[in-house]
């Protein structure tokens, strides 16, 4: 088998459109993530010991158990429980929430590293919790840990071809579809690669750069 | 779960009992696992007293400044604010555990400066001094600045409301952190060696600023400080503390110029030798 140059261009247009469908879904999941983690991680140091020793151990649930068994259970075993979402929403649930179990260990080591002189500063000058969190201690926690979590965007991106599993239109779907139709997967399945290298690097290149604004000082 | 604390019977109170304006520590136990760092310490400072507390480092000086702030909690005993327990509170006619709320009515009388200074490294100078009156006393933006911008005048740091606090000397970091804590008005100011964490030359200009604060206003300092002179200078009655009680009290011309302690003269002998 050669490499055809017109049928991959004649295939581009619906990779490009299931690359959309990709970047949608990584970039929700990845927002979904990014708050789920934190109310973890803001939980994890809840006064009472019940909360945050349940939340603990969810979060380290998420984590020890496979994406696509947590994918195939919000999308066939949910519905059995009278619950139904669309692919693409059961999807960018599944990613976000497991993401949100790495990034609220991301955000726990930021709050970690925050010095214990802070908290105390903040009950001494009698600042209610929701400011001692949101005007004094995430906002130098975060900083901190804004290249971790970047890296996390671009693990969830690679992750996002598992969303073929649950009937999400991404981009290795759509290569696997014109595949099965032309009985021609070399150029489908290749250019997903390419086109996931390019997205990679472009928004490595990206955090890069915001790693530099926010990541050192 | 109130019935079920032991210490809530042990600390009911007579009638009256604690009902003092000022600070009173009454039998207070503190320990860090096995280490004693507090004996059945029993003082009293009034409103408006100037005490300093002086002793070789460990011996418990520092927490008392801590428990006072809430930032520990005593394991025996009871201290009282203004003849509130730091411990317990009514509910009805019971006695329950302080809760935040209860603990937080009495914090907003107490003000704090610690030693490694704890400006917020996120906000410039002036939102340092804003923040709490702004979000613990509900003043208006305009308010807060304008107490603010008084208060930065005052320890002589008017121009740097808008720098950020990594800009600043470790002497002008400590100058916004007496402002701060002024800001909320507290009757009672805790003073945690804050001179022991600067450069000799900058010590002076943090003194001075405590120096005029202790002439120009009532309020309560309770000091913990190696500076002799300056415990000298402000204050009424210096407590010697070593290994978790106070082994000698009295005005600072009896303690520093006629110690009878062995113990004190030991101290003040090795302080003064440093110098």
């Amino acid at each position: 088998m050669i490499w055809d140059w017109h049928f991959a261009g004649k295939i581009l247009p619906d990779l490009l459109r299931g690359l959309v469908v990709t970047i949608e879904a990584t970039l929700l999941g990845y927002a979904v993530a990014l708050v789920l983690g934190l109310v973890w991680a803001i939980l994890r140091r809840s006064p009472s010991r019940i909360v945050s020793q349940v939340v603990r151990w969810v979060v380290e649930f998420i984590r020890s158990t496979p994406l696509l068994v947590q994918l195939f259970f919000l999308f066939f075993a949910l519905p059995s429980l009278g619950l139904t979402f669309s692919a693409l929403v059961t999807g960018v649930v599944g990613l976000g929430l497991h993401y949100s179990s790495y990034t609220s260990e991301v955000y726990r080591a930021g709050i970690a590293d925050v010095p214990v002189g802070q908290w105390e500063a903040a009950t001494a000058l009698n600042l209610p919790r929701r400011r001692v969190w949101f005007g004094v201690v995430l906002p130098q926690a975060v900083r901190k840990v804004i290249p971790t979590l970047g890296n996390y965007l671009i693990a969830m991106f690679k992750d996002s071809p598992l969303l073929l599993a649950i009937t999400v239109p991404e981009m290795l779907h759509s290569a696997y579809d014109v595949g099965a139709k032309s009985l021609r997967f070399l150029e489908p399945i290749t250019i997903v690669g390419v086109l996931f290298v390019i997205v990679s690097v472009l928004s490595s290149v990206l955090l890069r750069r915001l790693e530099f604004r926010y990541g050192n000082n | 779960m109130a019935t079920t604390d032991p210490a809530a019977d042990a600390v009911l109170p007579e009638d009256g009992a604690g009902e003092t304006d000022g600070i009173r520590f009454e039998g207070v136990v503190k320990r860090f696992g096995d280490n004693v760092v507090l004996r059945e310490l029993d003082f009293s400072v009034a409103p408006g007293e100037r005490v300093t507390l002086i002793g070789p480092s460990g011996s418990g000086k520092t927490t008392i400044l801590r428990l006072l702030m809430t930032l520990e909690k005593v394991d025996d005993g009871i201290i009282y604010v203004d003849g509130r327990s730091l411990s317990h509170m009514k509910r009805g006619d019971r006695l329950v555990p302080a809760d935040e709320r209860y603990l937080r009515g009495i914090r907003s009388d107490i003000g704090m400066v610690f030693q490694q200074f704890n400006l917020f490294p996120n906000m410039p100078v002036l939102r340092n001094v804003t923040e709490a009156p702004t979000h613990v006393l509900g003043l208006s933006k305009d308010e807060a600045n304008e107490r603010a911008r008084g208060l930065l005048d005052l320890v002589g740091l008017a121009d740097k409301a808008d720098s950020h606090p990594s800009r600043l000397s470790g002497g002008q970091q400590q100058r916004v952190a007496i402002a701060r804590a002024l800001a909320m008005q507290p009757k009672i100011l805790l003073l945690d060696e804050v001179t022991s964490a600067l450069d000799p030359e900058l010590v002076a200009g943090v003194l001075d600023v405590l120096r005029d604060i202790a002439n120009e206003t009532d309020i309560t300092m309770l000091c913990v400080t190696h500076e002799m002179g300056f415990a000298r200078d402000v204050s009424n009655r210096v407590l010697m503390f070593d290994e978790g009680q106070i082994v000698e009290e009295g005005t600072p011309e009896k303690i520093f110029s006629a110690p009878e302690n062995q113990r004190t003269q030991d101290f003040l002998h090795a302080v003064l030798d440093q110098r």
